[in-house]
């Protein structure tokens, strides 16, 4: 049985804001399927004993001073936006009219 | 002088023997000879490094006391923001982006006067092994133009191996300084994890993303890395500790006594034989030098690719969450009647590569519900036991080695439909990445079956990265002498192309 179905690919494409054509989607499902495959083998290794490693460092929580220092003005960090207005970034409609 | 080592040209420069202008021309001259058949740049700043060129001569001329560097030129992967100059990432998504700050190794460069001439290709947003996934068109090897010259960093290590720049910054999230330096010849070394600020560096992988210099000489490569290195507010992750002493320990020329563990797991099948015996060879040389060899086993390395390749693609479908077109990038289909969200799902239809896709939509699957413990947490799990493997590893030996990729370089397009035969090339430097440690690849001959260059991995402990320079420099030496010249005068790139 494959690890994973085409839906399951298509509602992932949908979760991560990528349109995708039905000639995608096939494709993708196919390698999805033989890369899952090869990867799951970490689960051969992983158990309960091991703890878990999310980061090289030992570190936790960093805190820099709440002081104010030079940043961007304004025209500087919206100058690669798509769109502006009055010293904003303009976006297409968020909510439907309705809301 | 393009042929000669970036510690040459310093030399030369505060000698008075050339001036940085007429460097960074000879340099801008072979780009425009050479680089219509490499593709090893993606943006040529000109203008920008001639006026930065011209500051430190005047510099130099009023006595100004100058950086080793001050003067050189180095060629920027275009991963790296620098104030000004489109920065890509080898993507659509960021088509005609200028940043509006400087990343802080561009900050470093310029505070040490050295001249960036421009933004080199990479696999989009340096995820792969070939260049191939750059949405430009991929950078070809100077040493065969139909072949790969690695990746994702191919465009730094391409200028290098054809004397474009003597100097390149490449990032490393699974060996991709490592690996191009492997195939094109040339020297890249990943530091430690920490060891160079990551802020300004587009992220990919953050919990594996390391900056880190390219170079065609060892010596070159410290010079750059001690350029570079040092601790950064602006980066959490950052080091707070003295930088390892690369460049003393690069001209040491001295390992008797030191242990030096090969990797029983990177080695044997899977690997061509002419890397395997170049591999050999050099380890006779080491001995010859008076290190002795140790063999090493690390178990659990056998399972990095498979952990790597759910724990990077996990990070970069959160990462690349950025990419919305909202504040940055390009944006696809805002024609007014389209809300924010279909025109994001068109924008990032458009704007991201066929790979960038796929590791999206794994890291959404690998990160998702019902699946979060199976594949990302069995992942992290053995990232800890590659740790435990490395540190009982560094109780046997000072420094560990392999060879940095399994095959020379392959024919662009030879694995472009094959994602998994494309990872494979990365089983030998994933391990490193994933622990934090250091790794460095230094060219150690043609294989001769294909007379393509073979790359000899070195490994050092966190933040003992003047081990892997050690070591490098005493194997670069003995090879020299053994050939005669460096291995780059051999190449088809050396003159004209």
């Amino acid at each position: 049985m494959a690890a994973i179905s085409r839906e399951e690919v298509a509602n992932l494409a949908r979760l991560a804001r990528i349109e995708m054509t039905d000639v995608e989607l096939d494709h993708l499902a196919t390698e999805m399927d033989v890369i899952l495959g090869a990867v799951a083998r970490v689960q051969e290794v992983a158990g309960a004993e091991v703890p878990p490693t999310s980061h090289p460092l030992p570190l936790t929580n960093v805190f820099r001073a709440d002081v104010v220092t030079p940043s961007l003005t304004p025209e500087e960090a919206l100058s690669g936006a798509p769109a502006k207005a009055d010293q904003r970034f303009k976006v297409p409609q968020i909510l439907g009219d309705a809301e | 002088m393009i042929h000669a080592t970036a510690a040459q040209m310093a030399h030369a420069l505060s000698a008075g023997e050339i001036t940085s202008v007429t460097l960074t021309e000879q340099h801008l001259d072979r780009i425009s000879q050479v680089d219509d058949e490499v593709h090893a740049f993606l943006h040529i700043d000109r203008e920008g490094a001639l006026e930065q060129a011209a500051t430190i001569d005047a510099k130099r001329s009023a006595g100004e006391k100058l950086s080793p560097l001050a003067g050189v030129p180095l060629a920027l992967k275009d991963v790296m923001t620098q104030k000004g100059i489109p920065t890509t990432c080898g993507s659509k998504m960021l088509e005609g982006w200028r940043p509006p700050y400087d990343s802080t190794v561009v900050t470093k460069l310029k505070s040490a006067g050295i001249v960036i001439l421009g933004k080199t290709n990479m696999d989009e947003f340096a995820m792969g092994s070939s260049t191939e996934n750059s949405a430009y068109g991929p950078t070809h090897n100077p040493w065969d133009l139909s072949r790969i010259p690695g990746g994702s960093g191919g465009g730094s290590a391409a200028a290098l191996a054809s004397f474009q720049a003597p100097l390149a910054i490449g990032t490393d999230t699974g060996g991709s300084i490592r690996q191009p330096a492997a195939v094109t010849g040339t020297v890249g070394v990943k530091p430690t994890y920490g060891g160079v600020s990551r802020y300004g560096l587009v992220a990919f992988s953050s919990s594996l993303d390391q900056a880190g210099p390219c170079a065609r000489t060892v010596l070159d490569a410290a010079l750059l890395h001690e350029a570079i290195a040092g601790y950064d507010p602006k980066d959490s992750t950052s080091i707070n500790a003295p930088v390892p002493q690369v460049v003393a320990a690069a001209k040491k020329l001295d390992i008797k006594g030191l242990k030096i563990g090969v990797v029983k797991e990177l080695s044997g099948a899977g690997y061509q034989q002419g890397v395997r015996e170049k591999f050999e060879e050099s380890l006779e040389e080491l001995v010859k030098a008076g290190a002795e060899i140790v063999e090493v086993s690390c178990p659990n390395f056998d399972y990095a690719l498979a952990a790597y390749y759910l724990i990077a693609p996990s990070e970069c479908s959160s990462n690349l969450a950025r990419f919305d077109s909202m504040r940055y990038g390009i944006r696809v289909g805002d024609d007014g009647n389209r809300g924010a969200e279909e025109v994001m799902n068109l924008t990032r239809e458009v704007g991201f590569g066929r790979e960038v896709k796929r590791r999206i939509i794994l890291g959404t699957y690998a990160l998702s519900s019902g699946y979060y413990d199976a594949y990302y947490g069995s992942a992290q799990k053995v990232r800890t036991l590659i740790s435990r493997d490395f540190e009982s590893a560094f109780t046997k030996a000072d420094v560990l080695v392999s060879p940095t990729a399994p095959t020379t370089a392959f024919k662009i397009g030879e694995k472009s439909d094959d994602p998994l035969a494309m990872y494979l090339n990365d089983i030998a430097t994933i391990p490193v990445n994933m622990a934090g440690i250091g790794g460095m690849s230094l060219p150690c001959g043609l294989a001769p079956e294909d007379g393509l260059p073979v790359g000899f991995q070195i490994m050092s402990p966190a933040m003992k990265d003047d081990l892997m320079y050690q070591v490098g420099g005493v194997l670069e030496a003995a090879l020299l002498e053994k050939w005669g010249q460096p291995l780059l005068a051999s190449s088809p790139s050396f003159g004209a192309i």
